[in-house]
C-alpha cells in the first residue's frame, strides 16, 4: 500500500501538477488576462507592506533560484567543476536558511497584516489568503529540513532529490523510488511543493510570470500605438 | 519632422465656478465601480489648497514627472529603468488610499428602519472598503472647497512657492480659484515611460493616452509616476485605471462627458498639430521656465501648407487637418497665447491647458483710479498674485501669464467700449498686441463659446482599421471583462472565488 501511495505522489502527482501549471497558465492567459496581476493592496495600507513585501520576495527569489539550479542542473557539472557533494549541501544550508529566515520575517509581516489589518483582510479573497498560508506552510517544512539535513553532511540524500527532479522532468522511470525511504519532512515538503504548481494558475502567484524584466531592454521610453499600419482584414466570408 | 495630431482640451478658468458637474457626471460614467470609488479622473481644487491627493504637486514628495539629468537628458524622477525596476516589490513613492481619502457611504437604511427613539436617527458613515463604522470622516474627495478648512493646511500649497503667503491668510487680502483637473495626456507622458509592463502607451490618431487593461500587471509604478496623480490604482481589480478622455466618444465626433456637460462652458476640445519629432527635445531644455515656450515650439500652424502636406504624408486624415485649422485649442493657446499648460516643469508636455481667471483688483478701486475710460488696470494688482498662477502655469515666470491676462481684462474693456458705452477704443487691441477683430473672435469664442465653436472633433476613422463585419455582437466599452457586470471577472479569479458579499454597506 505504501509503496502505490509512494508511486502516486512522486510518480504520477508531479505530473498532473504541472500539466494543470502549463495548461492552467496558457488557459489564463489567453482567456482571462484582465485577472492576472500582481493584486498588491500597498495602496491600501502601506504599513509592514514595504518592509515584508521586500524581505519575503528577496527571500524567495533567493530560495527559488536555489531549488531551480540546485535540483536540475545535473550531478555531473558538480563533479566537474570539483565541487563536493557535501560542500553543495552545506551551501544549500546555508544560502538557503539564510534567505528562508529573510523570507520568514517579512512573510510573517504580510500574514499578520493580512489577517489583522481590517482594510486588507476585508479585501483579501480566498484565494489570497489561503496561497500566504501555503506558502508560510512549504517554508516551514523547508527550514525544518535542515535539522534533518544536519544528520547527514555528506549530500547523499540531496543527489536523491536532484536525481529524482531531472527523471521527472525528462521522463524517466524510477523517480518515485528514490524518494521512499526519505525523511517524512521531506516528503512533505516535495508534497506541498507539487500542490504550489497545482495550484499556481488560479492564484495571483501567475503575477511572478510576467515579471517585467524585458523593461530594461525598452528603447527609450515612449509607446505609441498605430491602428494605421495594420494591413486592411479582408472580410470574413459570409457562412453559407 | 513626423506630424501628429492631437485632441487637446483647454479650460478657461476665468468662467470655472466650480459647480463639480464635471467631476460627478465623470464619476457616474466611468468609476461608480468598486475599487474605484475614491477615484476622480476629473475633480476639481478650491486653490489655493494641497489639493487632492495630498500635496500632489510638490514632486520632492512623489517623485513623479521627468528630471534632466547633468548630461541634458532627461529620465523619470523616479529614477532609471532600473531603478523603477528595483522598486516593483513595494514602491515607496506611492500613495495611500488616505492620501485621497477612505471612501464611505452613509448607513441611509437606518434612518428608514429605526426604532422609535427620544431623538431623531442618522445615518452614519461607514468604509467602503471594510464596511466598517467610520468614527469620523477626516477627508473627501473636495475636503477644501471654497477655502474650507485653516490657511495653516492650504497654504502648504506648493504654488505659494516665492509668494509672501502671510498676508494672503489675512481675509481681506485672501484669493480662491477653481482648478479641475484630468489627465494630461501628454505629449511625454511619465505614466507609460514607467511602466515596467508597457501597458500604457499613446494613442497615434488622437494622442489619448490609454492603459490597456489586458495588459497591466498592478506593478503600480504609473500612480507615482504620473506627477498630476491622474491615474489611480484600483484595489478591487489590481489594475490601474485612468481618464480615456472618453475616446469612445470622441472617435465619435462628440466631446468628452465632463466637457459636454460643463455648464460654464469653460472647456474646448480640438486638434493641434505637432512635430513628433521634436518631443525630447522639447522636454529637455534646461531652463523650466524656458519649457512653456519649447513646448508652444513644437505645435505647427495648421493653415501653413508645407505643414499640411508633411501631415498628409504622415497620415493625419483631411478631416483632421480642416479640424486642425478651426481649433479653439490653437486659437487660444498658439495664436493669442491666453491658454498656459499645467505645470510644465514636470516636462510631461501636458495637453490640457488652462486660461488664467481674473480676479477683483482691489487697491486699484480703493485708490480711485479704476474706470478712467482708455485706461487699463495693472494685472499686477489683482487680487490672485501673478506669482501664483505663474507656479501653476509657466514654471514660475510671470511675464506669459500678465500678458495673458492683460489680454482678457483688454477683451473686456474693447467689448464694453462696443456694445455699451457706445464708443469703440481702437486703441485698445494695440495695447495688447492683437487687432480689433482678433478680440471679436475672442468673445465669440469665450464669451459666447457657442457649442460647435468649443468642440471641433473630427471622428475617427475605424473603418479603415478595423472591419465592422467582426464586431458584431460585441459589447462596447469594457474594462477587458467583457459585456456583463464589471465585476464578475474578477471574482472568477479563483479556484478560491471572492466572497462579493462580504461588503454589507
Amino acid at each position: 500500500m505504501m509503496s502505490y501511495l509512494n508511486q502516486f505522489f512522486f510518480g504520477v502527482y508531479p505530473y498532473i501538477c504541472l500539466v494543470v501549471f502549463v495548461v492552467g497558465c496558457i488557459l489564463r492567459f489567453d482567456h482571462g488576462q484582465y485577472s492576472w496581476r500582481s493584486g498588491s493592496s500597498q495602496l491600501l495600507r502601506r504599513k509592514q507592506l514595504v518592509t515584508g513585501s521586500i524581505l519575503f520576495h528577496v527571500g524567495i527569489l533567493i530560495i527559488f533560484g536555489g531549488h531551480f539550479v540546485g535540483l536540475l542542473t545535473p550531478i555531473w557539472v558538480f563533479d566537474a567543476i570539483g565541487i563536493s557533494h557535501g560542500a553543495k549541501q552545506v551551501l544549500a544550508i546555508v544560502a538557503g536558511g539564510f534567505a528562508g529566515v529573510m523570507c520568514l520575517i517579512g512573510m510573517l509581516l504580510l500574514i499578520h497584516r493580512r489577517l489583522f489589518d481590517a482594510r486588507i483582510r476585508a479585501t483579501s479573497s480566498f484565494g489570497d489568503t489561503s496561497i500566504l498560508l501555503i506558502l508560510f506552510a512549504q517554508l516551514l517544512l523547508g527550514l525544518s529540513t535542515i535539522f534533518v539535513s544536519l544528520q547527514h553532511l555528506d549530500g547523499h540524500e540531496m543527489v536523491k532529490f536532484m536525481e529524482w527532479a531531472q527523471r521527472i522532468l525528462t521522463f524517466r522511470g524510477g523517480a518515485a523510488e528514490l524518494v521512499a525511504e526519505v525523511h517524512p519532512i521531506f516528503k512533505a515538503h516535495l508534497f506541498l511543493g507539487l500542490t504550489i504548481f497545482l495550484v499556481f494558475p488560479f492564484t495571483r502567484l501567475v503575477h511572478m510570470l510576467s515579471a517585467p524584466i524585458w523593461y530594461l531592454n525598452r528603447r527609450g521610453y515612449q509607446i505609441v500605438r498605430t491602428r494605421k499600419q495594420n494591413p486592411k482584414q479582408p472580410a470574413a466570408p459570409a457562412q453559407q | 519632422m513626423k506630424i501628429r495630431a492631437q485632441i487637446s482640451m483647454v479650460l478657461n478658468l476665468d468662467k470655472c465656478i466650480g459647480c463639480h458637474t464635471c467631476s460627478v457626471t465623470c464619476k457616474n460614467v466611468w468609476t461608480t465601480r468598486e475599487g474605484v470609488e475614491y477615484a476622480w479622473f476629473n475633480n476639481v481644487e478650491t486653490k489655493p489648497g494641497i489639493g487632492y491627493p495630498d500635496n500632489w504637486e510638490d514632486q520632492a514628495q512623489w517623485n513623479g514627472g521627468w528630471e534632466r539629468k547633468k548630461n541634458g537628458k532627461i529620465q523619470p524622477k523616479m529614477g532609471g529603468k532600473l531603478s523603477i525596476l528595483s522598486k516593483i516589490f513595494a514602491n515607496p513613492d506611492l500613495p495611500e488610499i488616505d492620501d485621497y481619502y477612505e471612501p464611505f457611504t452613509f448607513d441611509y437604511a437606518h434612518l428608514q428602519k429605526a426604532p422609535e427613539m427620544k431623538t431623531a436617527p442618522t445615518a452614519r458613515p461607514r468604509s467602503l472598503i471594510t464596511g466598517e463604522r467610520m468614527e469620523k470622516i477626516n477627508k473627501g474627495p473636495n475636503w477644501e472647497e471654497i477655502l474650507g478648512g485653516e490657511f495653516s493646511k492650504r497654504s502648504k500649497d506648493y504654488n505659494f512657492e516665492n509668494v509672501e503667503k502671510e498676508i494672503h491668510g489675512q481675509f481681506e487680502n485672501t484669493f480662491m480659484m477653481y482648478l479641475p483637473r484630468l489627465c494630461e495626456h501628454c505629449l511625454n507622458p511619465a505614466c507609460a515611460a514607467v511602466c515596467p509592463s508597457g501597458a500604457i502607451y499613446k494613442r497615434e490618431e488622437d494622442g489619448v493616452v490609454l492603459i490597456d487593461q489586458d495588459k497591466c500587471r498592478g506593478w503600480r509604478m504609473c500612480v507615482s509616476g504620473c506627477p498630476y496623480k491622474k491615474i489611480y490604482y484600483n484595489w478591487n481589480t489590481g489594475k490601474s485605471e485612468k481618464c480615456t478622455l472618453c475616446y469612445p466618444r470622441l472617435e465619435a465626433g462628440q466631446p468628452t462627458v465632463c466637457s459636454e456637460t460643463c455648464v460654464g462652458r469653460i472647456r474646448y476640445l480640438g486638434v493641434v498639430l505637432y512635430d513628433a519629432d521634436r518631443i525630447e527635445e522639447a522636454a529637455s531644455v534646461e531652463k523650466e521656465t524656458d519649457l512653456y515656450q519649447s513646448h508652444l515650439d513644437i505645435f505647427l500652424d495648421p493653415n501653413d501648407p508645407e505643414v499640411q502636406r508633411q501631415a498628409r504624408a504622415d497620415g493625419v486624415p483631411d478631416a483632421w487637418l480642416d479640424a486642425a485649422k478651426a481649433s479653439p485649442i490653437w486659437k487660444m493657446a498658439m495664436e493669442w497665447k491666453i491658454a498656459f499648460p499645467l505645470h510644465p516643469e514636470y516636462r510631461t508636455l501636458p495637453m490640457v491647458w488652462y486660461v488664467p481667471p481674473l480676479s477683483p483688483i482691489q487697491s486699484m478701486a480703493q485708490a480711485g483710479a479704476f474706470g478712467e475710460k482708455g485706461s487699463m488696470p495693472n494685472v499686477r494688482d489683482l487680487r490672485i498674485p501673478m506669482q501664483y498662477l505663474a507656479n501653476l502655469l509657466t514654471a514660475g515666470d510671470e511675464e506669459p501669464v500678465a500678458k495673458a491676462l492683460e489680454k482678457l481684462i483688454a477683451m473686456r474693456a474693447y467689448m464694453r467700449s462696443k456694445s455699451y458705452e457706445g464708443e469703440v477704443d481702437e486703441t485698445l487691441p494695440g495695447k495688447v498686441g492683437m487687432t480689433g477683430q482678433q478680440i471679436d473672435e475672442m468673445y465669440q469664442l469665450m464669451a459666447i463659446a457657442n457649442y460647435e465653436d468649443r468642440f471641433v472633433i473630427p471622428t475617427t476613422h475605424r473603418e479603415e482599421v478595423e472591419d465592422a463585419y467582426d464586431l458584431r455582437g460585441e459589447c462596447g466599452f469594457s474594462f477587458g471583462d467583457g459585456c456583463g457586470e464589471p465585476r464578475k471577472a474578477v471574482e472568477w479569479t479563483g479556484l478560491f472565488a471572492k466572497n462579493a458579499a462580504k461588503h454589507k454597506v
